[in-house]
């Protein structure tokens, strides 16, 4: 097994893994007690759009799905909020709009478009060095944010109206929220692609709600889940040689069965007693 | 001496309904107890949002001491209706508490030591100081809303508005929320928007009563019409060992 951590691409894949924990763990624990799933899903999938604009102007997709993302985030922040339509089905029409811009550049970039499966359903074994930096700059970015706005971002999602009365621009800070979200897109994008990348937002910080009551320790013990689930996926679809990305949700989707079906079980056994 | 409240003349419409029709409110004692009655959607709820600056009016003129709502806001204290919570939120009692220190506290920065104490004050006030460390859903209907009072109150109000504080407590609960208020009521305004017509004619100085329009005359009698206007059908109360009267006496009764 120790082998196997002398090649690189094992090791990009081992620092990928925990660069993308981090960034789940403390966005995904914001998307969840915000309630916020439906519209990170929508940005992520809208992102897509970036992947094809990249491979339309021939640059690394990655480049083109930053900009974007952030893009999608500030539209669909807005617009969802503005619009007189209710709030999902706002969500909904970008989200495929945004899908459709990019299938469509894809189809009139000359040639075949490389590597668009990575994007989609993630390939955490070929990550290169240069997504690493991306992702570890992105990691900064977010970590920096959440440490000086930590107290605001609470609020907020406590209760952005009583927010708003201390005089906070929630408006704006919802705005940097989702920004902040589309970033950890792009750094959970190598891991789990596009379409599945919804469930790292989600599933590690809502087992991880199951063991506290504190934000900061949700954010800590989502982490550590994340980490500790996608290096076993990564190790099992070496194994198995199946994909690396639906593998770590299987896993995720097991561990979180597991856990949620024990719980319930050990719960209902106490209050029996009681 | 200026006043807490001023609205002149004020509308709101969403789309095409007007939900506040040409209301006028003066309010210049700077405690006591204001009661709002009316019935569902009459506006009680849009009216404390114009009066917290959440919700412009299309038309008149709104100035809490003075000034506009969005000036005045570390002078206001906000209690919402607390059903909308999400109470499996990973939050402490403390650090809901301390969200109602922000207009203080600033952007970016960390409490201070002056926040905290506020905090603390607050929360001995309602008498929560013990539980400061329990997760928001771990308490009672009627402790979560005390918290919520304590979170107005960190602010350090003079004016403290409550949207519907009674629902959802028992009248055990419902009445010791009545005293605290009747305590706070000493030291700053206090806005109620209630339902609850039985608790407002033992605790509350002022009454006011909104269907789209207010009525309001400074003081704790409502003419029959004026409610009956209000809900739109005949209203009968019985006030039953209560100290004070609620309805004018009727024409023609001794």
């Amino acid at each position: 097994m120790f082998d196997l951590l002398q090649y690189t691409f094992i090791q990009n894949a081992l620092i990928a893994a925990i660069l993308a924990s981090i960034a789940c763990g403390i966005i995904g624990s914001y998307v969840v007690v915000k309630k916020i799933v439906f519209i990170s899903g929508g940005i992520a999938h809208a992102s897509f759009g970036g992947i094809g604009l990249g491979y339309y102007l021939g640059i690394n997709p990655m480049f083109g799905l930053l900009p974007f993302s952030l893009l999608s985030a500030l539209v669909m922040g807005t617009v969802s909020r503005k619009s007189k339509i209710p709030e999902d089905s706002a969500i909904g029409i970008l989200w495929s709009l945004g899908m459709a811009l990019g299938v469509i550049f894809v189809y009139l970039t000359p040639g075949y478009a490389a590597d668009l499966t990575t994007y989609l359903f993630g390939n955490i074994l070929t990550v290169p060095r240069i997504d690493l930096y991306l992702m570890l700059a992105l990691d900064i970015i977010i970590v920096g944010s959440v440490y000086l706005l930590y107290k605001e971002f609470l609020a907020l999602c406590f209760d952005e109206e009583f927010t708003t009365v201390q005089g906070v621009p929630t408006e704006k800070l919802y705005l940097f929220l989702l920004c902040i979200i589309a970033l950890t897109i792009v750094v959970l994008i190598k891991v789990v692609g596009i379409i599945l990348v919804i469930a790292l937002l989600t599933i590690p910080a809502t087992l991880s709600r199951k063991f506290t009551h504190n934000l900061k320790k949700m954010m800590l013990i989502s982490t550590a889940f994340g980490t500790v689930i996608s290096v076993t996926g990564i190790g099992l679809s070496y194994a198995l040689d199946v994909p690396s990305g639906a593998t770590i949700i299987l896993v995720l989707s097991f561990v979180y069965g597991l856990v949620a079906v024990g719980m319930d079980m050990f719960e209902g056994r106490l209050s029996l007693k009681s | 001496m200026e006043k807490v409240i001023e609205l002149k003349d004020v509308w709101v419409r969403y789309g095409t309904q007007t939900v506040l029709e040409a209301v006028n409110l003066e309010l210049k004692e700077a405690n006591g107890l204001l009661g709002v009655i009316g019935p569902n959607g009459g506006g009680k709820t849009t009216l404390l949002k114009v009066l917290l600056g959440l919700l412009k009016p299309c038309k008149g003129n709104v100035k809490i001491f003075g000034k506009p709502p969005e000036k005045s806001r570390d002078l206001v204290g906000y209690v919402p209706q607390y059903r909308r919570f999400d109470f499996d939120f990973p939050i402490s009692v403390w650090e809901v508490v301390l969200t109602g220190r922000m207009s203080h506290t600033g952007f970016l920065k960390k409490y201070s030591e002056e926040d905290k104490k506020a905090a603390e004050e607050a929360l001995r006030t309602v008498e929560m100081f013990e539980l400061k460390d329990r997760q928001i859903g771990q308490l009672s209907g009627g402790q979560r809303q005390r918290v919520f009072i304590a979170r107005a109150l960190a602010t350090n109000p003079k004016l403290l508005l409550l949207d519907e504080p009674n629902s959802g407590l028992d009248p055990h609960m419902q009445d010791e929320l009545y005293r605290l208020l009747n305590k706070l009521k000493q030291e700053m305004a206090i806005i109620m928007v209630t339902h609850d017509l039985s608790a407002v004619s033992v605790y509350v100085d002022r009454i006011a009563c909104l269907n789209r329009t207010l009525h309001y005359h400074n003081s704790k009698e409502i003419p029959v019409e004026d409610l009956e206007a209000t809900y739109q059908c005949p209203v009968e109360l019985i006030a039953h060992g209560v100290p004070h009267r609620v309805l004018e006496r009727h024409k023609g009764s001794s």
